[in-house]
């Protein structure tokens, strides 16, 4: 034994216990990092199935007094419904155009770098800064007063960045050669945008338009300082204050008892399943039909 | 091509003019946002009693208003980075299981369910902190002021767990995704090449990591705890719900005290004067100049890199 020549080392006993620590590391930072989830998903769906019923999906909070029981969130969901769907109609345009001309036309100029970079950038813009600012321009100096749609400007700008970025993402991937065979056919440019390029990349831009719905669907800080808050049914996005669901969850949670704090939970619920669906069809869609390289 | 025949198409000028107009537009709201919030906040810090950015205080309301950004802006600062320590090195560690530790075929599923703590709105965690995670706190608040509490961080006379940590621990887990997220894209383009020459020459598999992976990701790492950065100092409801809601610039981050800008906005936004509202705004205007710089520098660092093209999520 002892005159055995090594002539491969093996590996010694404090580098193979460091190997086996950072191991043990890496696994427990992902048990840490589930931890949360479980226990929110957990809380949430435990305490929100206590008020999920009928009552809750078909009534306002009208002339519910702040310690009664019952009252719903049927306005709440209609305007996140309103207010989501309007910030959807102006962001989507306005961002797959922004990336049309990124990967179409600005082909690296330095019109398209510094657009590009303040995409980025404006990722990065807190959510209430944004509310802020529409209550600035929209509200205080226009003079339009709290709205439905003031709060679905403010949601447009959040999804901009995303939109533009994954629609940008999903063009890059149409090969080029489908553009030079509409070219060589003697179709111009944006025709072959609009009938070859686009059409080749729809799923995909739906998958990255389903994700920032998602994203926006969540946010309370702009909608509250855009939207306000309502106890009634506003069905007019475009006059008087409404509500949004992840706005009562914020209100009823500030209430301190029991059923304000039940009807908290039962939104929570709501708001979540909402923005699961949506991200289930959205990876539903990008799965269905992946484009040559999935992400 | 025939270029000069093409562009005559009647529909190629005005499509390119959408699509530049929209291009431009992003500019324009970037600008737009700056300007309103400047415009809404003159005049409210002109009838500003006291220095805006010594001032701790915040009565905007009050005649004569006096206001500062001072233990706001404090608030927002220790409260972010107290996130950021404790996110980074599990966000780090997540993104290495993901791409070097998990088995090939549950990676993917296991980014999702990472992918789902971001997908969770900002709202519902601040009701599982308010109505969960402050009680939880109790005890370990204690244990650590009572213990640890030498460390100026964790002294003071009274404990509540309605704090600056409770608050940083939900925007840790917050932020956690985005970290993860992007270092995990970042690690996984660390050149295979270098990997399997480290493995060959022996190296184990955490030597092959702090060698090859670890020096190659730590721009992409370093941008992606900035971005994180930005994101909790902009995070809003969650601790609006948590912060102890009070004017005063502290160390101590257990006691009832502090607060932030964007939990400020909210919680003051119902009851502000028009010189109220200019206030919240001003205070608006200085976290989106400090989001800024700190976004502006983390992409900076990204767009350095080449590789790094897929990696800006």
């Amino acid at each position: 034994m002892t005159t055995t020549i090594h002539v491969l080392q093996p590996v010694s006993m404090g580098r193979r216990v460091k190997n086996r620590i950072v191991q043990g590391l890496v696994w427990l930072a992902f048990a840490i990092a589930v931890v949360p989830l479980v226990s929110v998903i957990w809380l949430v769906v435990t305490n929100g199935l206590k008020r999920f019923d009928l009552e809750f999906l078909t009534h306002s909070m009208r002339n519910i007094g702040p310690r009664d029981a019952g009252g719903g969130a049927y306005h709440a969901i209609l305007g996140t419904l309103e207010q989501v769907g309007l910030a959807t109609l102006i962001s989507v345009p306005i961002g797959l155009l922004t990336a049309i001309y990124l990967v179409e036309y600005g082909s690296g100029g330095r019109l398209a770098r510094s657009i590009s970079f303040f995409v980025d950038v404006m990722t990065g813009i807190p959510s209430v800064v944004a509310g802020l600012f529409v209550l600035a321009f929209w509200v205080l100096i226009l003079g339009l007063g709290y709205s439905g749609f003031a709060g679905a400007i403010a949601l447009s700008i959040l999804m901009l960045p995303t939109v533009v970025r994954s629609a940008e993402e999903m063009l890059r991937l149409v090969p080029n050669e489908l553009r030079e065979a509409s070219y060589a056919l003697g179709v111009p440019k944006w025709k072959t945008i609009m009938r070859v390029v686009l059409p080749t990349a729809f799923t995909g831009i739906i998958t990255g338009v389903m994700l920032a719905i998602a994203r926006v669907a969540g946010e309370t800080a702009p909608l509250l300082l855009t939207v306000f808050i309502t106890d009634s049914i506003n069905s007019d996005p475009f006059d008087g204050p409404q509500m949004g669901l992840p706005l009562y969850v914020f209100d009823q949670a500030q209430r301190p008892n029991i059923t304000a704090t039940d009807r908290a939970w039962t939104g929570a619920l709501t708001l979540i399943l909402i923005v699961m669906l949506l991200n289930l069809v959205a990876r539903l869609i990008s799965w269905w039909r992946a484009p040559a390289k999935g992400r | 091509m025939g270029r000069s025949a093409f562009r005559r198409s009647h529909g190629e000028g005005p499509f390119r003019y959408a699509t530049t107009g929209a291009g431009i537009l992003v500019l324009v709201i970037m600008a737009a946002i700056a300007v309103f919030l400047i415009v809404r906040a003159v005049p409210a810090l002109q009838a500003n009693s006291a220095n805006f950015l010594t001032e701790q205080t915040w009565t905007p309301n009050a005649s004569p208003p006096a206001f500062g950004i001072a233990a706001l802006a404090w608030g927002t600062v220790i409260s972010s980075f107290l996130a950021l320590i404790m996110a980074l090195p599990v966000a780090v560690g997540v993104a290495l299981f993901i791409s070097h530790y998990a088995p090939r075929r549950l990676a993917s599923v296991l980014g999702y369910v990472i992918d789902l703590l971001a997908a969770v709105p900002s709202v519902v965690y601040g009701l599982w902190g308010v109505i969960f995670l402050v009680p939880f706190m109790r005890g370990p608040s204690e244990f650590l002021n009572t213990y640890l509490g030498w460390i100026p961080l964790f002294a003071g006379e009274s404990v509540n767990s309605k704090s600056i940590l409770t608050g940083s621990i939900v925007l840790a887990i917050m932020i956690l995704p985005i970290i993860a997220a992007i270092s995990r894209e970042v690690f996984l383009q660390a050149p295979t090449m270098l990997e399997e020459a480290s493995l060959a020459l022996g190296a184990t598999r955490w030597e092959m990591i702090r060698m090859s992976v670890l020096p190659f990701g730590r721009p992409g790492v370093i941008s992606a705890a900035m971005l994180g950065l930005g994101r909790a100092m902009g995070e809003t409801i969650a601790v609006a719900l948590i912060f102890p809601a009070t004017f005063t610039v502290t160390l101590q981050v257990l006691t009832g005290n502090g607060n932030s800008i964007a939990a400020n906005i909210a919680n003051g936004f119902g009851e502000a004067t028009p010189i109220g509202q200019g206030a919240l705004i001003a205070s608006g205007l200085v976290l989106f100049v400090i989001t800024l710089v700190v976004n502006t520098a983390a992409r900076l660092v990204i767009a350095r890199r080449k590789e790094y093209s897929r990696a800006a999520a």
